[in-house]
């Protein structure tokens, strides 16, 4: 492999990283919000996909692409609540409802969206960073989406808000000892409604992200289970908004290894390069894993026991 | 004290006593599918359509005929096996999305092992006999591997399997269009046709093939093994509480490696009739989802092997009459998702009132 | 007081109709079918709407609904398992259908053909060139259109249209028919700029947006000014293309309102001319032929209307192509060489030679592999 063609890769994987993380990124936050309360909402593809649509036909309809990542959260937002409050009744099972509001968000999503499928609505103008740069791949890979540079914003406040306010500390708390959290004077149902709520909400902004920025473009493969393999990659993130940034980002520049490796002209095996982001996390883990690592989860949640 | 989810559902087993428990078991989720039909119905309305057509349409396509019935058998045939492949795990505390790389690498390798049996001419039963085998082998090796890394290394099973699942369908893609490709299936990448004489065929009398009977007989000798020997109860006291079950020097390894190797054997079996009574190869079709919706499957039927037979009925059913109403109502496929999306939804919540309706409690019972 | 029981009787009203129009197809086993009239059942593999391969076939399937005596019943994300048997199947038994249209490469064998043995009485045609008389039941049949033609007139427009002369082609999989487009965007445009080349990236899957957004962009930093594909959707290329400034070349149906800087031509298919025969022949009550496939020279491919991205010695280029596919001048003219330096075709083929539809090389000049 020559100098020139490391460089391509590189700037490939720099340019995936920051495209394909920001969905990845929106979902796994919403997610740390919701499982950090002691709740788990597997069920966030269907928020991911529901956004999607909502997003891109009402940037289709207003012209304004921002007002659909409003609706986008606001649909998010909606399935999150459902999740939440039927969640709190006793005995019902977390994850399993969230399978199933996947499914009923997915259905809802093609449903309605059947009708944006051809049209293009506006999408999110991203901002040129790379300016600076005579190196016309570098310039692209750095055209950055501010969706993008909101999700760090939020993962970064997440990581302060959970150690450092009391909101932060009630909701940690509610997700580690639900006594402990009574004895407070907190009611955990509702804390957990809300973190459910919030978790929804961000997962369908990234959903807005899909349709409106990358790949940029409404239909019913749009997603292709990200949402799925986002909620995972909280385990992988040990439940830490820093982490989340750091796996999305592996998980996009991961994903570019493939076509890039293929542009290049090695091309034997694609198959195992296009599965590049799966084999490098599992292998990460095995690496990284320790048999304290539950320690790091929240107490409530069922998953880790 | 906290039990684990998913071990932690009321079970229905064949020692309860009286009446009640048993029809507070049947009667909260078909009443919960009635709120379901219900509230569908009202969606239905908004949207200008006629509900009981739909419904009728869903009795119709699922249910109505010998043919529908058969159809919904077939459908639910994969499901019962891919449902048996998370149940068991889950009953030792495990999340496993594990059955769809089992079913993908289970049924590849049936379909690669059988091409020297079915050059060399070997008998149909060995021939049909090794595949399983193999598939089953596979499937559950190809499990053990998130169970060994959790039980040794502590890395978390469910994100494990679903990484594994990507990572299988990239092995049996890489091969059927690769080293195993069949020069003869041109547009369609596959391994070597077995051929029509070596496959599994229909249930005589019907047009089911054999891999529903293959999960009805699991089903039950599950049941039995996880409900009625040391070895379930040992699992189950696993789920419960790991730590109590180390403390009481319970084989906690083993017992792990054991249900993973179970689960993946269930889900290589389900890939193996998909070459064997399907396809006839293995191909890109073999990815169908199977793995995925049988979590849903386990979980609607509580983990519960017996349950989980008419669930994937109901299941199969949807899935048949989903075409009848796509072509008399004009209705997109899409329907049939956020009708299986509320059904599921309220029968989940409908667990809320399990032991909570003074009808269904035992006399004397204070609850 | 009056609304109330005016609702009260719409709504008994509603359940009367319901239960009446429920009722109806009780005669369960196979609903009564007039002689001569036709129940024609499609089946799809994806959504309708999916503005690709799905849309293109649910689109023209239009001409047959109109055809007096024809009933067209539709199924939609119908996968290649027993699902496809089953449906049909269900579509035979419960709606009475007695001619069924499966446009699904993976349906055909074996689903397609055992249900061909199966239900004598009914006829199955198929969207592929796989049928033929020695092996197949007689009641069972193809139709193709060679859209590869109309990817060698995006060859020849690209050709003119590229500065660098080098055109990028995001692929699904490398199987025959997608290999020939590949060849064919090659051999267009080295007929016009013999220093032309195709670099080409396999996704691996039919619809992954994701990646394609991510080959589209690898393409566009490897140097290539024009971009076309095959996948199922092939809307994510063609913007790509256009947001990153350069040319592009469509697939399956138009998308020249996606591109409007860049746009060239596309290859289009036209199903229409096929179902529109099959609604002919049905109107006379006519057998349909087992095989009906086609190119140019009978009005089954065609190219989108030229976009801005064409430049005037590319549009007459283009035309001119157009005009020698009509009459049948060969796009495989031997011997050719694949990329490794082997002579994969010794001679030259006509452009409907069954040796084609076996293909399984890139040819030189196509950076890429298949493998």
């Amino acid at each position: 492999m020559t100098a020139e063609m490391l460089t391509t890769i590189l700037i490939a994987m720099l340019g995936g990283a920051i495209r394909v993380s920001t969905p990845f990124l929106f979902v796994a936050l919403g997610e740390t919000l919701t499982e950090k309360s002691g709740r788990i909402n597997l069920g966030l593809e269907g928020n991911l996909v529901l956004g999607a649509m909502v997003a891109y036909a009402v940037s289709y309809h207003t012209g304004s692409p921002w007002l659909g990542v409003l609706a986008a959260g606001g649909s998010g937002l909606m399935l999150g609540v459902m999740h939440g409050v039927i969640c709190s009744l006793p005995r019902v099972n977390d994850i399993a409802v969230g399978l199933a509001m996947m499914s009923f968000g997915i259905g809802v999503a093609f449903f309605f969206g059947k009708p944006y499928i051809q049209p293009s609505a506006p999408r999110l103008e991203a901002w040129p960073v790379g300016g600076w740069s005579d190196n016309p791949a570098l310039r692209q890979a750095l055209d950055i989406n501010p969706l993008f540079f909101i999700g760090i914003a939020v993962a970064v406040f997440l990581w302060w808000g959970l150690a450092n306010t009391r909101t932060g500390l009630i909701l940690r708390m509610t997700g580690d000892s639900e006594p402990a959290a009574r004895a407070m004077g907190v009611d955990p149902i509702r804390v957990r409604v809300l973190a459910t709520a919030a978790g929804g909400f961000l997962a369908g902004v990234g959903g807005a992200f899909l349709s409106l920025s990358y790949p940029g473009s409404w239909n019913e493969g749009l997603s292709s289970g990200q949402g799925l393999m986002a909620v995972a990659l909280v385990i992988f993130a040990r439940w830490n908004p820093l982490r989340c940034i750091a796996a999305a980002l592996l998980f996009g520049a991961a994903g570019a290894i493939g076509p890039a490796l293929q542009s290049v002209g090695i091309s034997q095996g694609y198959y195992f390069f296009n599965a590049a982001p799966y084999i490098l996390t599992l292998f990460i883990m095995i690496a990284s894993a320790r048999l304290a690592a539950g320690q790091d989860a929240p107490g409530e949640l069922s998953i880790t026991k | 004290m906290q039990p684990a989810s998913t071990s932690a559902m009321p079970v229905v087993t064949l020692g309860s006593t009286g009446w009640r428990p048993v029809a507070e078991q049947v009667a909260i989720p078909v009443g919960a599918l009635v709120v379901a039909t219900l509230l569908f119905s009202v969606v239905l309305l908004v949207l200008g359509k006629n509900p009981v057509q739909y419904f009728a349409l869903v009795w119709q396509g699922g249910f109505g005929t010998s043919f529908s019935l058969q159809n919904s058998l077939q459908r639910a045939a994969p499901l019962v096996l891919t449902g048996l492949a998370f149940a068991i795990p889950a009953a030792i505390g495990l999340t496993m999305i594990s059955a769809e790389g089992a079913l993908v690498l289970g049924g590849f390798a049936a379909a690669a092992v059988a091409i020297p049996l079915v050059t060399g001419a070997a008998p149909v039963g060995v021939t049909l006999v090794v595949m399983a085998v193999v598939a089953m082998v596979v499937g559950g090796a190809w499990t053990a591997i998130a169970g060994w890394l959790r039980h040794t290394r502590g890395v978390n099973e469910t994100i494990s399997t679903l990484l594994l699942t990507y990572i299988a369908i990239a092995i049996m893609n890489f091969f059927v269009e690769g080293l195993l490709r069949d020069p003869g299936s041109a547009n369609k990448p596959s391994t070597m046709p077995i051929g029509k004489d070596y496959m599994v065929g229909a249930i005589p009398g019907t047009s089911v093939h054999w891999g529903f009977v293959a999960g009805l007989v699991l089903a039950v000798g599950l049941f039995v093994l996880m409900r009625r020997t040391t070895f379930g109860f040992a699992a189950r006291v696993t789920g419960g509480n790991p730590r109590a079950a180390l403390a009481q020097g319970l084989p906690v390894g083993g017992l792990v490696v054991a249900c993973c190797l179970i689960s993946g054997a269930c889900g290589g079996l389900a890939g193996f009739y998909e070459v064997a009574a399907i396809q006839g190869q293995a191909n890109a079709s073999l990815v169908a989802g199977y793995g995925f919706t049988g979590i849903l499957v386990s979980f609607l039927a509580r983990h519960n092997p017996l349950v989980i037979v008419p669930v994937a009925v109901l299941f199969g059913a949807i899935e048949a009459s989903g075409g009848l109403i796509q072509r008399r109502m004009d209705m997109p496929d899409a329907t049939a998702l956020v009708l299986q999306g509320i059904i599921f939804v309220v029968l989940l919540a409908s667990d809320t009132l399990q032991g909570r309706l003074a009808i269904f409690q035992p006399k004397g019972d204070g609850k | 007081m009056t609304t109330r029981n005016f609702s009260r009787r719409g709504m008994l009203k509603a359940g009367a109709a319901g239960l009446a129009a429920a009722a109806l197809p009780m005669g369960w086993a196979r609903p009564a079918r007039a002689a001569g009239e036709v129940v024609l059942g499609a089946v799809y593999v994806g959504p309708r709407d999916d503005f690709g391969w799905n849309q293109g076939h649910a689109v023209a399937m239009e001409i047959l609904k109109t055809v007096p005596g024809v009933t067209v019943i539709e199924e939609e994300n119908v996968a290649e398992t027993d699902a496809v048997s089953k449906s049909m199947e269900s579509m035979i038994n419960l709606d009475g259908a007695n001619l069924i249209l499966g446009t699904s490469f993976g349906y055909f064998d074996p689903f397609m053909i055992d249900l061909a043995t199966k239900y004598p009485d009914v006829q199955f045609r198929h969207a592929a060139p796989l049928w033929s008389a020695d092996k197949h039941p007689m009641n069972l049949g193809g139709y193709f259109s060679y859209l590869n033609q109309a990817h060698y007139v995006n060859g020849v427009a690209a050709g003119l249209s590229s500065a660098t002369g080098k055109i990028g082609f995001v692929a699904a999989k490398p199987i025959p028919t997608v290999l020939s487009n590949i060849n064919s965007v090659l051999l267009g445009a080295r007929s016009v700029n013999p220093a032309a080349t195709v670099q080409v990236i396999f996704t691996g899957e039919w619809s992954m947006p994701v990646r394609e957004a991510e080959a589209a962009n690898a393409l566009v930093d490897a140097g290539c000014d024009v971009l076309t594909c095959h996948v199922d959707g092939p809307k994510v290329v063609i913007e790509t293309a256009e947001g990153r400034g350069i040319k592009s070349c469509g697939h399956n149906t138009s998308q020249a309102a996606l591109a409007p800087k860049g746009f060239i031509t596309g290859a289009e298919y036209k199903w229409a001319t096929i179902y529109a025969l099959y609604a002919d022949l049905l109107g006379k009550g006519e057998p349909l032929p087992n095989v009906v496939i086609g190119g140019y020279d009978n009005d089954m491919v065609g190219n989108t209307a030229y976009g801005a991205g064409a430049t005037p010695e590319a549009i007459a280029a283009a035309d001119a192509a157009i005009a020698g596919l009509k009459a049948k001048k060969p796009i495989y003219v031997g011997p050719l060489k694949d990329n490794a330096g082997n002579v994969v075709l010794d001679k030259t083929f006509d452009n409907y030679d069954p040796v084609l539809d076996g293909m399984g090389f890139l040819l030189e000049g196509v950076i890429g592999s298949i493998t």
